[in-house]
């Protein structure tokens, strides 16, 4: 018989609809290996019996949740409360990743990495201080364009970039649409790339930087989705010390953030070579048009090998580790 | 492992090959939230799904099983394109309902769901630029489908008693002022999808006169004429001018959508066309679906059913309009007398479908108004469906809607994106 995997996706997030596909996709590509056994489940009220249940009881988990609940930790510490093995970045780590300003925070101030200027309210601090005030003082101190962002959350929802300080009150309102918090952020031109990091057992290996070129200079739902408008370069069409540094930079974030397993790190690489974090994704699209599998591919990657490959390693580690016991 | 060349991945290597008419198909956060609103713990107020737990399933299983083994091997073979000849007599009883009572069983053409109705009729009247007239706001499974086939869309506008006459009759020299030909009429006269209102007698009267005048076909889409709450049925246009009317009806809201059976009635010129067009299209509807909404039809009482169904959805529809009345009185919306939705304008200045993801936090889910309009209007409407959830769902759906409206306009007013400055008091529309 072989060992259990089960793919967790779903979800209540904003980004059910993405999730779905990622799972679906990993789970194709392990049960062609044939040496899974794949089910999957979404996170409602019979995913705990199903995972402390003996006949259903998986060997491992790879939650594969975008958004809140999935990439926030709260799904792995259960997983970690049951005593059951994942795959991807422990809870608190998860936690502090998920969140944009904190994970730019601890880059900047540990990792020692660039990262565009920017500023993290609430919605209470404009009610309080009042709106045009504080948005006379972000474009005096951040300078225009920018780029209003939900300070958690994922697939570029609730993002506008604003050049002209008129549009920055209606970029708000869209932002604090899908959040309590904005992080609004200087919006650096210049080329867009991610950087996938695999633990395979062996080895962490940073796949080559993914340049993101859209037609329209924003990588937004609709072009993310979207197949055709949007093409990735592989590797970016940087120089070489700067390929290089985006890689170090990257498993630089990876390690100071305490990711494991499995991540993708963004950055806009500004007009003077410098890579300028954006974000670390505590669980990368995993869909057939999402950047992790294809930069994979583009690797040289089969991709139902690199899973299991990924599972393997995992699996190797035993990983049971009481729930307080956890740590970074 | 890669060399250092840069190479150019393309997602979808027939980018660049698609038809033009392909362009606007593209991913969208708003449809994709909708994957959430599936979720048991989402109060959906958002698709037009009937409820079915009514049906007997339990006796039709049997009776279904029955046919199978006598007619199993008619049921699982090919069809006539025009459709089942005994369900196309049966459809004639329901039409009668709706005044119909000339029609034969030969102007009969059944379809894949209206949806499939609306693509025939559309690709058989239509040419790209040609222009079709269609109510403001319109059901959005139309619009798809005109768009599909590069139609330009004219609005005419509705009030509470329908398609306003005088509007189509200048929707029609405006286009004829444009150089452009007006190909039909499209209309939902009874119980509007999304507006939820119902085109007076005298209206289909004069309606019907301004088409003839300008030799404009009407399309009249019909799938919730027998749903009324009053027991009232309207008299269909297809009865009041059989030459000049394809109507469109529809098992799908008073019987099952997951059989994907329609019909189409049409003047013979173009039904013959159409049933040319359907054995291109698809070569012929499901004899296995047409079989079992005919075992349904001859065994079970169905008119009781639509009864029934008329007494369950006039219950909800005025649950929600009592929850709308406690939670959202400031907001306005009509009351219709039949059909599925409510159409709810929201306070000044407030954006439905920007909302939408408030609401999915908060757990209930709508169609913001936008998506029944080409033009991005629409955006100060939502539609509320009360057609699926139980009275109890619909009222927690309507108290965590207002939470959601009460956070967005205070949102917008703090950001000064809206115009009001206090929440504007409108009396409902009845």
């Amino acid at each position: 018989m072989n060992p259990r995997v089960l793919v967790l996706c779903g979800g209540l997030s904003h980004e059910r609809d993405v999730s779905l596909s990622s799972g679906h996709r990993v789970a194709g590509f392990l049960e062609d290996t044939g040496k899974w056994d794949v089910a999957i489940h979404d996170v409602d009220n019979a995913l705990l019996d199903f995972l402390t249940d003996p006949a259903t009881r998986p060997d491992i988990v790879w939650p594969l949740l975008h958004g809140s609940y999935g990439e926030d930790g709260s799904i792995r510490d259960v997983l970690e409360m049951v005593d059951l093995p994942y795959i991807g970045s422990r809870a608190k780590a998860s936690m502090l990743a998920w969140n944009k300003p904190i994970a730019k925070n601890i880059v900047r101030k540990i990792g020692r990495l660039h990262t565009p200027h920017s500023v993290t309210l609430p919605q209470e601090v404009f009610r309080e201080l009042g709106v045009q005030p504080i948005i006379n003082h972000i474009v005096n101190s951040l300078g225009l364009p920018l780029i209003v962002k939900p300070s958690m959350g994922g697939s570029a929802l609730g993002c506008t970039v604003v050049h002209d300080i008129a549009q920055l009150p209606q970029a708000l309102v869209d932002c604090f649409a899908y959040a309590h918090t904005a992080l609004i952020e200087h919006f650096v031109e210049g080329t867009e790339v991610s950087v996938s990091i695999l633990d395979t057992g062996d080895e962490i290996i940073a796949l080559p930087a993914l340049e993101i070129s859209t037609p329209h200079g924003i990588y937004d739902y609709s072009e993310r989705y979207t197949p055709g408008e949007t093409e990735f370069i592989v590797p970016a069409r940087l120089d070489s010390d700067v390929l290089e540094r985006v890689k170090d930079d990257a498993l630089t974030a990876y390690q100071v953030l305490g990711m494991r397993d499995i991540s993708r790190i963004d950055f806009i690489v500004d007009r003077d070579g410098i890579p300028q974090f954006l974000e670390a994704n505590v669980t990368p699209g995993m869909t057939d048009v999402s950047i992790l599998p294809r930069q994979a591919v583009a690797a040289g990657f089969n991709l139902g090998d690199l899973y299991s490959r990924i599972v393997e390693s995992v699996l190797s580690q035993n990983r049971n580790v009481p729930h307080e016991k956890s740590s970074l | 492992m890669t060399n250092n060349t840069p190479h150019i991945i393309k997602n979808d290597p027939w980018y660049g090959s698609y038809a033009s008419r392909a362009e606007d198909m593209r991913a969208s956060e708003i449809r994709a939230l909708f994957a959430v609103a599936s979720r048991p713990e989402v109060v959906s107020l958002a698709g037009g799904m009937p409820y079915l737990d009514f049906l007997p399933f339990d006796e039709l299983s049997e009776l279904v099983a029955k046919m199978l083994r006598e007619e199993g091997s008619h049921a699982w073979q090919y069809g006539s394109a025009q459709g089942n000849a005994h369900l196309r007599e049966r459809i004639l009883d329901i039409v009668r309902l709706e005044h119909i009572t000339d029609a034969q069983a030969d102007d009969v053409v059944i379809t894949n769901g209206s949806q499939n109705g609306l693509d025939l009729i559309t690709r058989l009247m239509c040419d790209p630029g040609d222009v079709i007239i269609a109510e403001d706001p319109n059901y959005v499974g139309a619009l798809g489908v005109f768009k599909s086939f590069q139609a330009e869309v004219i609005n005419a506008h509705m009030d509470a008693d329908g398609l306003i006459p005088e509007s189509f009759e200048e929707s029609i020299k405006y286009a004829i002022a444009q150089g452009k030909r007006v190909k039909f009429l499209y209309t939902v006269p009874t119980f509007h999808n999304p507006a939820g209102v119902t085109m007076s007698i005298e209206r289909r009267t004069r309606i019907l006169e301004i088409a003839r005048k300008y030799h404009v076909l009407v399309v009249e889409d019909n799938p919730y004429g027998l749903l009324s709450f009053d027991n009232k049925t309207y008299p269909a246009l297809r009865s009041m001018d059989p030459d000049n009317v394809v109507y469109l009806s529809s098992f799908s809201k008073i019987i099952a959508p997951g059989m994907r059976v329609a019909w189409m009635i049409a003047p013979p010129g173009i039904r013959q066309k159409l049933v040319l067009a359907n054995e291109s299209s698809i070569l012929s509807p499901s004899n296995m679906s047409q079989m079992t909404i005919s075992t349904y039809l001859d065994n079970f009482d169905w008119k009781k059913q639509i009864e029934e169904y008329r007494g369950m959805y006039k219950s909800r529809c005025e649950t929600m309009d009592q929850a709308l009345r406690t939670y959202m009185p400031y907001c306005s919306w009509n009351k219709p007398q039949g059909g599925f939705y409510i159409w709810l304008k929201i306070p000044e200045g407030l954006d439905a479908k920007a909302m939408l993801p408030r609401a999915i936090t908060a757990r209930v889910a709508y169609v913001s108004g936008t998506a029944f309009y080409d033009t991005g209007e629409g955006a100060d409407h939502m539609r509320l469906s009360f057609c699926y959830p139980t009275e109890e769902r619909i009222v927690e759906g309507i108290r965590r809607l207002s939470t959601v409206v009460d956070e967005e306009l205070a949102t917008a007013q703090l950001f000064g994106t809206t115009s009001t400055s206090t929440i504007p008091v409108i009396k409902p529309e009845n």
